[in-house]
């Protein structure tokens, strides 16, 4: 089997991760429930597995960091407890249906949003998204990647533009964290979204959301947190605010192997490794006739992602050959981002999408461009 | 029963917190222990840091001189 199908989860993960569920399954308690060792492992694990999340994104005060589910319930909070009627939100073409549902949620109670439209390369410019600000937008929620095309947005200009404005900066970072370096104080980033099972190679189910410190949220969620339970409400300070309930301490402790793996080889290897599997891939498939690939190649910096179609073909079918044919893992047909397709004109053929991870082989590459010429003739 | 003796108690709001002093303990190579919150006093968080009564001061001080994140320091006998 060769799975290229990493931007939908890694995996192939460290073994330490697997280890990791398997000892929080067996000898963990619940976290914040009890004084006893075993649920002071699981608090243990928590905590520092917070502090490596810290590390990673740059984060001053670990408490300022929630677990989720995923990136989507970390998008869900921070859309549906910002905003509020009346308010504006600046957002792109480019945004998973983990952004837009949501968004169009808000829009029945009186947000309203405004989409920054890419042009046919698929990319969006920071000047872009200034020019859609207004007196009353409240907040910019952008992807760090798209999950089509693999384009990089200039996270970096585009909080400092909000600094600027003093506008909330919400970043979806559900294909780059892990794989390219986020420091939320340098990129002016307000509330970062992260899932924990495709770059931070973890498992799934585990999820996260940074929240700055002058920024409150209403949680949709409320209930037991292991504090304050006399108090009829729930309580205010992170990380509690944002996690009623009990906890994925299998998760968090598969992401923190994950992480840990992560900081202890750094991420540029890693990235720069998929990046060069990415350009031998579109490198080998990119002179068959017919193809036709989405995205912007003309910069070094994007992520390790290569989406295409051969001529009309419907791209669900010619995913499902690579499988069965060749048993290439791929994903085709339509890739939760309506508005992306739309904007690429692939609304009804979708694209056949191969996403790179570090433990990808040349020879892996090879036999898939050998495959796509195949199937091109 | 175990037999009662004095002891400081430091309460914190949430088990983040909690867990930070313990690391922080750990670390510095103080002793003590996290323990249940003891009935006479009300906290945020069901955990509480325990050490033996002498080590009030020096709890206070650390946990103010490192901006330890903490709610209240009892000395109590449990």
């Amino acid at each position: 089997m060769i799975y290229f199908d990493n931007a939908a989860t890694s995996l192939h993960k460290p073994e330490a991760v697997a280890e990791a569920v398997y000892n929080a399954i067996r000898n963990m308690g619940n976290c914040g429930r009890g004084a006893h060792g075993a649920a002071l492992e699981a608090g243990r694990m928590v905590y520092n597995t917070r502090l490596k999340l810290a590390e990673l994104f740059h984060v001053s005060d670990c408490s300022r960091i929630a677990f989720t589910s995923n990136a989507t319930e970390s998008l869900n909070i921070a859309i549906k407890g910002l905003l509020k009627e009346g308010d504006h939100v600046v957002t792109t073409e480019l945004e998973h249906n983990s952004v837009l549902r949501p968004l169009y949620e808000m829009q029945q109670e009186g947000v309203e949003v405004s989409f920054v439209k890419c042009d046919s390369m698929g990319r969006i410019f920071p000047n872009q998204i200034e020019s859609q600000i207004q007196p009353g937008t409240r907040a910019v929620l952008c992807t760090h990647s798209s999950n089509v095309t693999g384009n990089v947005l200039d996270i970096k200009e585009i909080g400092r533009i909000c600094k600027q404005k003093n506008i909330t900066f919400i970043v979806d970072a559900s294909q780059t964290a892990g794989v390219f370096s986020i420091d939320v104080e340098q990129m002016g980033i307000d509330i970062l979204c992260f899932t924990g099972h495709k770059g931070l190679l973890g498992p799934q189910g585990i999820g996260g959301i940074y929240v700055g410190a002058n920024i409150s949220l209403q949680p949709f969620k409320t209930g037991g947190s292991g504090s304050q339970t006399f108090q009829k409400n729930h309580p205010a300070n992170m990380p509690d605010l944002l996690e009623a309930g009990t906890l994925n301490v299998p998760g968090i402790a598969g992401l923190h192997a994950g992480v840990s793996y992560l900081l202890e080889n750094g991420l540029d290897t890693h990235r720069e490794t998929e990046q060069a599997l990415m350009w031998h891939f579109y490198n080998g498939i990119k002179e068959i006739p017919g193809i036709k690939i989405y995205g912007d190649f003309t910069g070094k910096e994007r992520a390790p992602i290569v989406s295409f179609n051969l001529g009309a073909y419907d791209s669900a079918a010619l995913c499902d050959q690579l499988a069965e044919d060749y048993d290439i893992f791929t994903r085709g047909g339509g890739h939760c981002a309506p508005l992306m397709h739309q904007a690429l004109g692939t609304k009804e053929q979708g694209a056949v999408r191969f996403s790179f991870s570090f433990y990808n082989t040349k020879e892996e590459v090879e036999a898939s461009i050998q495959a796509v010429r195949q199937l091109g003739e | 029963m175990r037999k009662k003796e004095w002891k400081v108690v430091v309460t914190f709001e949430t088990t983040t917190s909690a867990m930070g002093m313990e690391k922080f303990c750990k670390e510095k190579g103080l002793p003590g222990r996290l323990i249940p919150v003891p009935r006479q006093i009300t906290a945020g968080c069901g955990l509480a840091w325990c050490d033996k009564s002498e080590a009030r001061e020096m709890l206070e001080k650390v946990l103010n001189e490192y901006e330890l994140p903490y709610q209240n320091i009892y000395v109590i006998e449990i």
